[in-house]
């Protein structure tokens, strides 16, 4: 009984997850400037660390809440260096 | 460490999953407004709910049945949260900042009248200022 509660809720919040990379990623593509680009790969790379999350939620297996939290610290550091180069790499080379 | 999804009591096994729901949905939502929202300032706002509350839920279920399965507490997913927690203010703060930046330079039209020029810098009133 809590195993088909605990599955479907899985399935469906993957879906919403994997909805929601869709929709980064067609910002990502259409995005009118290149902040906005960045912008929605810091979103996708959240959604990315929490279907991790949710795939070891549902294997029951503790290895990929490492690879969520390496997923995490890369996307904070790439959204941190390419919003320093947003603001020096264009304007003052 | 391996759990099956069958050992977790149906008492732990509904709140998780309404947890995990409710994170999923607000992930969702925080998308479709970076997907909807007209300026890249109203953008800015929308992947927040999904730092906030959506990584807050999955964190959560992901305790509630690990903990519940393995029957000893499990906490380490809460590392998550709060590295999240802490880097989202910053990376969103310097991107606005950035974008603040590149929109003064370019005269952009699409900064309210009273943003469009850098504030003074306020100078502090020491003796050598005062001569």
């Amino acid at each position: 009984m809590s195993e088909t509660i605990l599955v479907t809720a899985i399935w469906i919040a993957q879906g919403a997850l994997a909805i929601a990379m869709c929709l980064c990623t067609w910002r990502m593509a259409v995005g009118p400037r290149a902040q906005d680009r960045i912008l929605s790969l810091d979103a996708l790379y959240v959604c990315a660390m929490l279907q991790l999350l949710a795939f070891g939620v549902r294997t029951g297996n503790t290895i990929f809440f490492e690879a969520s939290l390496v997923i995490g610290m890369l996307g904070f550091v790439a959204t941190v260096t390419l919003a320093k180069f947003l603001m020096r790499g264009e304007v003052i080379e | 460490m391996t759990i099956h999804l069958a050992d977790v009591p149906i008492w732990a096994a509904i709140p998780a999953a309404a947890f995990l729901l409710l994170g999923a949905g607000l992930t969702l939502l925080g998308t479709i407004g970076l997907v909807r929202l007209r300026t890249f300032y109203d953008r800015i706002h929308a992947p927040t709910l999904a730092t906030s509350w959506g990584a807050g839920g999955m964190v959560m279920a992901s305790m509630i049945i690990f903990t519940a399965a393995s029957a000893r507490p499990v906490f380490h997913e809460i590392l998550i949260g709060i590295f999240v927690t802490v880097t989202t203010p910053v990376t969103l703060m310097m991107l606005g900042r950035a974008t603040l930046y590149r929109d003064r330079m370019q005269r952009s039209p699409e900064l309210p009248k009273e943003a469009r020029h850098a504030p003074e810098p306020e100078i502090p009133e020491t003796e050598e200022n005062a001569q």
